[in-house]
């Protein structure tokens, strides 16, 4: 048995849910972006998040921590919901951590800086022991040499394994991706994806916007396939990529695995 | 057995391209309308420099106590020489101007201070914007500890100039931002408040605003109730100068990607934190040339407050010019003016660009 099947066999063995979406709707101005989304996601579970562009994937995982505002149905999110109360909406972003597709770190602080920013100023952790689990955490995603350096200094993959540390750094309960190699040189993609798959053996709650098919099928616990802002389909990697059940899923497939 | 890839090594460029001999050529005779803009470049220096040494340098008298005393052709610099004081002072009692000079090597020591490691920089920064205020206004005023009371309507030149300009500044920048945030919040009624004020203030010019301040404003106080005319001109100075300062840290604003916000935000930072740790520490570093430029707009409307009856340099230059001793001595004046104005803003200018150097962090990679 691999990690992951052992990851399975413990999810089924009935832990609890952790992120839910009943019926949520999303519209931009008259454009209706998310249609009744229903979807729960268990503690632990990896899920990739996949489909054409502007199929309302990267704004469905941004609703999990409110970056985005759903007009209608409800998101728990441990337990607790996402609307305007800004209490709830700070304890989950506390516990959500998030890598965006441009990396966004903070490109007048250190690396270490960007690091310790939130335990400090969120978590309230001192300064000595928010910079003892940052180099912890740069240690892990391999640049802790890079510690003392500005952003603009490193290359795009090292920028993505730091900003994947920075999200660390809060402790987070959930990991959410937005397309984390999308705007990397073919070269920098593998050191991102191999640090988010050793993230994943640790048994991290994931949520992955990703076009890396290989890397949904050896992490993903289920892949979520979206167009026109509805989920068509959500199964196991293996059911999902050897017999998909929807044609729509079965001609994405053949578009991005056939080239 | 496949072949290793070994990069070649780097060589240094030729020596052609670098030294002064090829710096001249490159930039001052690299093409026939080059040398031609050159030659003629020359030929301006050489009709307009050696006239102004002649006239400022060497044939300037620089002592005597009447007009009469300078019988050279080049520039009476007697006329400042003896005025001097009152340049710097004003009506302020020649022999309490100490005071000024006391409160002035204070500030200078304690910004100093700053690059001394083993100070907190945020008490100094304490004791820099509410203390040394508090001293430097009874070190000007007087009236307690024995020192003599000068009145605020004796306060003028260089002194008030500094003094106009650095109070502006200082109390400026922050309503400045504040209002910067606000037109950009989401709250309604506070963005209305900071549109409606930076609009009605870019509207109107700075002199209307300070005869508002000087001769409107106590026509609407009730009798008794009459504030400090210095007071009212600086209170417009700064409003005035908050709402251009208010647009060009909207400027910078606006420039930060949307997603520094989204990092800042997904972070769990509250917006003041997020604010003050994640944007306007970028924001602010972006608009360095826009915001210096404001201040020395400022620094130079100060002179304004000579139409309100305020005796600063410019003012106190003019009127020393009226002086029947002196009659004749205009020039000089006004030349000496523009120096001590040019010393301070190309200060500022430079200080600025200092400020960049050490705030670049390599954002663009070279």
């Amino acid at each position: 048995m691999t990690d992951t099947n052992m990851a399975r066999a413990h999810l089924e063995a009935g832990e609890s849910t952790i992120i839910e979406f009943n019926d949520v709707n999303k519209w931009y101005g008259d454009f209706h972006v998310l249609k009744n989304i229903n979807f729960s996601i268990k503690k632990g579970e990896r899920i990739v998040v996949c489909g054409p562009s502007g199929s309302g994937k990267s704004t469905m995982i941004r609703c999990i921590n409110r970056l985005e505002e759903h007009q209608k149905g409800t998101i728990l999110v441990d337990g607790i919901e996402m609307n305007n109360n800004l209490k709830n909406i700070e304890t989950i972003r506390k516990d959500v951590g998030m890598v965006f597709q441009h990396f966004n770190l903070f490109p007048h602080l250190t690396i270490l800086e960007n690091l310790t920013l939130a335990p400090i100023w969120v978590r309230k952790t001192p300064k000595k022991e928010a910079e003892e689990m940052a180099m912890h955490y740069l240690e892990r995603v391999k640049i802790a040499n890079q510690a003392l350096k500005y952003p603009g200094q490193l290359s795009g993959g090292q920028q993505q394994r730091v900003a994947i540390a920075r999200g660390l750094c809060m402790q987070p309960r959930i990991m959410l991706f937005d397309e984390p190699t999308s705007a990397l040189d073919p070269e920098m993609i593998k050191e991102v994806l191999d640090t988010m798959i050793e993230l994943a053996e640790e048994g991290m709650t994931m949520v992955c916007v990703t076009h890396e098919m290989g890397f949904a099928k050896t992490v993903a616990d289920r892949v979520v396939f979206m167009d026109a802002g509805e989920i068509v389909e959500a199964n196991e990697p293996h059911t999902f990529f050897d017999n998909p059940q929807h044609d729509r899923t079965q001609a994405f497939l053949s578009q991005i695995l056939n080239h | 057995m496949a072949i290793v890839f070994k990069p070649s090594p780097s060589l240094p460029p030729p020596s052609t391209s670098v030294g002064a001999v090829a710096w001249i050529r490159q930039n001052l005779l690299s093409s026939p309308l080059n040398i031609i803009l050159t030659m003629l470049s020359l030929y301006i220096m050489y009709l307009t420099i050696p006239p102004l040494i002649e006239w400022g340098i060497i044939n300037a008298t620089w002592t005597g106590s009447s007009r009469a005393a300078c019988t050279g052709t080049g520039a009476c610099w007697a006329f400042v020489n003896t005025r001097f004081d009152q340049f710097m002072y004003g009506l302020y009692p020649s022999e309490e101007t100490w005071r000024v000079n006391l409160a002035a090597i204070l500030i200078v020591l304690l910004v100093g201070m700053f690059s001394i490691k083993m100070i907190s920089k945020l008490y100094l920064s304490i004791t820099i914007t509410i203390i040394y205020p508090i001293v430097a206004y009874f070190l000007f005023a007087g009236g307690i500890f024995g020192l003599e009371p000068v009145e605020t309507s004796r306060w003028g030149g260089l002194f008030l100039t500094v003094l106009l300009g650095t109070i502006g500044i200082v109390a400026s920048f922050p309503l400045g931002i504040l209002l910067a945030l606000g037109r950009r919040s989401n709250m309604p009624i506070a963005k209305s408040i900071c549109i409606i004020f930076i609009e009605t203030i870019r509207a109107v010019p700075l002199i209307t605003i300070m005869f508002m301040a000087s001769v409107m404003i106590p026509l609407f106080l009730p009798d008794g109730l009459n504030f400090n005319k210095l007071l009212r001109v600086l209170i417009g100075i700064t409003l005035f100068s908050a709402a251009y300062m208010a647009e060009v840290i909207r400027g910078g604003l606006q420039a930060i990607p949307k997603g520094q916000y989204e990092a800042a935000d997904a972070m769990g930072l509250t917006y003041w934190k997020s604010m003050i740790l994640v944007i306007l520490p970028q924001a602010l570093k972006l608009v360095i040339p826009g915001i210096v430029n404001t201040f020395i707009g400022l620094f130079k409307d100060t002179t304004l407050v000579y139409i309100v009856g305020m005796f600063d340099l410019l003012g106190i230059i003019q009127l020393a010019n009226h002086d029947t001793k002196w009659l004749g001595t205009t020039i000089e004046g006004y030349v000496f003016a523009a120096f001590v104005y040019w010393i301070f803003c190309f200060g500022m200018s430079r200080y600025s660009m200092a400020i960049e150097r050490k705030l670049e962090t390599g954002h663009k990679r070279n």
